[in-house]
């Protein structure tokens, strides 16, 4: 190709020739990269193993949708509109900067399958996109330095303000544009006073197209530098930048792709304490969970590298919101820190230390409810369920368990529930003088049979003000005309929150126990209205029975016709479905609850819109969670029930025990009582039932 | 330094129902469940965090049948490191003064330079720790809610005197103790941890290994014999406080200042 200006693989500078830059720059650069994600491998290396091979195709569908399709971006709008903008750069432009560094040594490089239409066709598109980078990136420095979104900032006792990073970088890839702008327009404005036709066509509006207009006048010899300077201002801080990432929060440029890859495929579950010891031997290990840097597994440290401190998961989390000591953000952000640290790039390794008291605290990892409402929101799919387990269960393992959750522990491996008391009592919420006039459960476990288990759990069989829920839930069934019965004092906590918690020797303990009394009842279905039980039944459990939800069993009898309800009690009131975390987020049943309440005839239902479905808010944790005593300034319960006052409800309808033990409780604390009622999604349609 | 903490086994008041058996002698004891002591959980765990601090060994004893081995090895799992079952036909039946007994028969077949007893039992009566040091003729501090380490001859111990104040008192070691509950945090023992002591072998000393004359202790020798066991009638029921809420809360606080809840 006929041009103008002499290349930087032809030119000089002071007498040297500049190919000798475009070939050091490239060599030093890649070397210096190669060292330091070497040196970030290290801790990779000494972890946790991790099988992440497994469900191959839903792995590419991730990889897809999540990663390069960027699926989670949008829920926040304006950020994720910028990023996206900015991601798409980065994919199509890396071509160009690959190519761009080749043509300093080989001046008519072309990147292999860019020849003829197809190049054209991509020597348009990136100048469009890098137009558009650089003003996404012009509009996120304006947002993070001028504007300052509340989730960005860093609380003092979690270090200094990230802005300067974040602004820094948005600099760098701002210079990449417009250097790669720069070279581009001046070699075509240099071409255009030479009369030489370009083949090259630009769209108007586009960077290189402003420039090259810009430039139209200047001296050829004028222009010949900016070429030169631009190419090696694009060289050098390409390199640089590379090399840059791994230092911060721009390391997940380079890991998220591959997080998203590897992130979790099955909901609702929680990883084995050791994925090389089989789950009859783990007696035998040495130490249980997390306690040093090192019992992470690799995946959960490439969780810390990759976290890009957007902070959606602290947005998100209840805990942070109650001003608990969690911030999920920077759980990952402390380990980054921590692996940074310990594994410099220069010099010997440090020691390892525990975890618990230097880099996270005791109250912090206690704080976490296990909603997953970080993991819903995290757009690179960081988990962090898994990582607050595996610290409890190094502090279990440690006896680091708080004085107000030793009791239910023990009162659960004594009585098998966590109120401590006595087994032979777990059906007596059927045995209320009204219920047992008209209704007879079953009871499994003295020969009775059925086709469907109602597996009540603790909290249903106990506690006086939640058995209710037990009744309407049998009454519900027998309305829908399916044959059941319960275990009775044979039936043990399902445990959802013991493992949960990090008592995974209890766990396993309490479900032997409930799996062989399920066998031997020998039912073909169960039925629970805990969605802690769902959860643990159906992911936790192994070779049951098929397991559902209540409202799963009443939105299918009121379409096969089997239920009818009549019209709501009182028109006038306004209902909101609050989703319970282990039945929505965990579970994903979020239409078949809103489909029953929605066939109460005349009833009016309210989204509380930002906050519901896989964005629900935690109404403060179930399980053994209540047994806890947090730090915190208000209560999860008292935010949720504001945001169903402001939805325009006067009714909360939930579908789960706790979230009817924590609401309720909040409406009192909150003074909307008398305004604002809840309950329970059994209760409101056993009062619909026409018989 | 060389610590032994007497414990004892006792139905678990929060989770079991206690009920009283048909000729009012005792509770109903099928289907209860048990654990240690609460105050003698506190006195190990103190054990542990004094050996922990100055070295020496730990060694849990408790008198009882054979299931009292279940609390030993909680508490061994704990950390304690040595477990001593004292049981005896025997010894079925003493009051605190026998129980004593074989206790300061226990401490003698030993060298300890601590003994730590619970300050009481859910189902005591509290007479153990003082016996015990008056039968040894070992000074003793009782209700002990704080224990700092001096050298090898004393220590100092904390006593919380009505009305909240603090009183530290120095003492001569070999020494008894009596420890409230609140001087620490009891750690957490889970079912993994019991299962790693499980094999440990524990010793069981009888009358005659102690050298405990038999006629002394047990029902024989017991001065102090239960003659009634019963629920109290209830009392008066709660005052219930009428009125808005503003009303309430300052009868409330009237109360409350009443009655020296607040100042």
């Amino acid at each position: 190709m006929e041009t103008v200006l002499i290349s930087p693989a032809k030119a000089f500078f002071l007498f040297i020739p500049t190919i000798v830059f475009s070939v050091l720059i490239p060599i030093i650069g890649a070397s210096l990269f190669t060292y330091i994600i070497a040196k970030r491998l290290a801790p990779l290396v000494k972890s946790k193993s991790d099988p992440r091979f497994d469900n191959l195709y839903e792995r590419f569908i991730n990889l897809l949708k999540i990663g390069i399709g960027q699926y989670r971006q949008p829920r926040y709008m304006m950020a994720g509109v910028l990023h996206i903008i900015i991601f798409a750069g980065f994919m199509i432009l890396s071509i160009r900067s690959m190519s761009l560094v080749i043509i300093g040594i080989s001046e008519n490089f072309v990147f292999p399958g860019l020849y003829g239409i197809v190049g054209t066709t991509y020597n348009l598109l990136k100048d469009v996109i890098a137009t558009g980078v650089l003003a996404a990136c012009i509009a996120a420095i304006i947002r993070r330095g001028v504007f300052k979104p509340e989730r960005y900032s860093v609380p003092k006792k979690y270090g200094k303000d990230h802005t300067a990073e974040a602004v820094f970088v948005l600099l760098l890839i701002s210079t990449l544009m417009l250097s790669e702008m720069s070279f581009e327009a001046s070699l075509l404005a240099a071409n255009a006073q030479k009369g030489i036709q370009s083949h090259e066509i630009i769209i108007p509006g586009t960077g290189v197209w402003f420039l090259k207009n810009y430039l139209s006048d200047c001296p050829i010899k004028c222009l010949q530098s900016i070429h030169l300077v631009a190419y090696y201002i694009h060289d050098i801080v390409f390199f640089f930048f590379l090399c840059f990432l791994p230092m911060g929060k721009h390391f997940h440029v380079i890991t998220s792709l591959p997080n998203v890859f590897f992130g979790r495929t099955k909901k609702g579950t929680i990883k084995p304490v050791s994925y090389d010891v089989d789950e009859d031997k783990i007696d035998q290990l040495e130490s249980f969970g997390v306690k040093k840097f090192e019992d992470f597994t690799w995946k959960q440290i490439l969780d810390f590298y990759s976290c890009a401190d957007c902070g959606r998961c602290s947005d998100n989390c209840p805990a942070n919101a109650v001003g608990r000591p969690l911030s999920p953000r920077f759980i990952s952000i402390k380990g980054r820190e921590y692996a940074f640290s310990h594994y410099p790039l220069q010099g010997k390794f440090l020691k390892s230390e525990p975890l618990i008291g230097t880099v996270y605290s005791e109250d912090e990892i206690w704080s976490c409810t296990t909603c997953g409402a970080c993991e819903e929101e995290c757009p690179i799919m960081i988990e962090y369920i898994n990582k607050i387990v595996d610290l409890r269960r190094g502090m279990v393992d440690d006896g680091l368990v708080p004085q107000s959750l030793q009791k239910p522990l023990k009162a659960l491996e004594n009585r098998g529930n966590p109120y401590g008391k006595v087994e032979k009592k777990r059906a007596d919420w059927a045995k209320e003088k009204n219920f047992v006039k008209e209704y007879k459960v079953k009871l499994l476990d003295q020969g009775d049979t059925a086709d469907v288990l109602y597996f009540v759990d603790s909290i249903t069989s106990y506690d006086d003000k939640i058995q209710s829920i037990g009744r309407s839930t049998a009454k519900v069934l027998t309305a829908c005309g399916i044959d059941f019965g319960v275990l009775g004092p044979a039936e043990a906590d399902s445990g959802n929150e013991v493992r949960r918690f990090g008592e995974e020797m209890l766990f396993q303990d309490l479900r032997n126990r409930n799996t062989e009394a399920i066998l031997e009842a020998k039912v073909k279905k169960i039925v629970t209205a805990d969605p802690h039980a769902l959860n643990a039944l159906k992911n936790d459990y192994k070779g049951l029975p098929p397991v559902e939800h209540i409202s799963e069993v009443v939105a299918k009898a009121i379409s096969d016709g089997k239920l009818k309800l009549k019209d709501v009690e009182d028109e006038n009131k306004v209902y909101t479905y609050h989703d319970p975390c282990y039945l929505g987020r965990h579970n994903t049943i979020y239409d078949a609850p809103r489909n029953a309440i929605d066939a109460i005839p005349k009833l009016k239902r309210v989204e509380m819109s930002l906050k519901c479905k896989d964005r629900s808010f935690c109404c403060g944790g179930g399980g053994l969670m209540l047994f806890y005593e947090p730090h915190e300034e208000t209560r999860m319960g008292v935010l949720r029930v504001k945001m169903a006052n402001k939805a325009g409800a006067n009714v909360i309808v939930t579908a789960c025990p706790f979230c009817m033990v924590n609401i309720e409780d909040a409406i009192k604390t909150s003074g909307l009582e008398g305004k604002m009622e809840v309950i329970d999604f059994a209760e409101l349609i056993e009062r619909h039932i026409i018989k | 330094m060389e610590i032994l903490v007497c414990v004892k086994r006792v139905p678990d008041t929060a989770e079991n129902e206690i009920k009283i058996n048909s000729d009012g002698t005792d509770i109903e004891r099928d289907d209860l469940v048990y654990s240690v002591n609460e105050w003698d959980n506190y006195a190990v765990e103190e054990a542990i965090q004094i050996r922990d601090r100055v070295g020496g060994a730990v060694t849990v004893a408790t008198i009882g049948d054979k299931d009292s081995e279940e609390i030993l090895r909680r508490e061994m799992a704990m950390g304690a490191d040595k477990g001593i079952l004292i049981s005896d036909d025997a010894f079925e039946g003493s009051d605190g003064k026998g129980i004593s007994k074989i206790l300061a028969a226990e401490v003698k077949k030993g060298k300890y330079d601590l003994i730590l007893t619970g300050a009481q039992a859910d189902d005591g009566a509290g007479q153990i720790g003082g016996m015990l040091a008056a039968i040894l003729d070992l000074p003793y501090a009782s209700i002990v809610n704080k224990i700092e380490t001096v050298d090898s001859k004393k220590i100092k111990v904390g006593r919380e005197v009505e009305g909240g104040n603090q009183e530290m008192n120095e003492i001569e070691m070999p020494c008894v103790l009596s420890i409230q509950t609140g001087i620490n945090e009891p750690r957490y023992v889970g079912i993994r941890g019991i299962r790693k002591v499980a094999s440990i072998e524990i010793p069981v000393h009888k009358a005659k290994d102690l050298g405990v004359d038999a006629a002394s202790v047990g029902a024989a020798g017991a001065k102090v014999k239960r003659v009634d066991y019963f629920v109290p009638p209830a009392g008066k029921g709660a005052d219930i406080i009428e009125g808005s809420a503003e009303e309430k809360a300052d009868k409330l606080i009237e109360l409350l200042k009443a009655k020296g809840g607040i100042k």
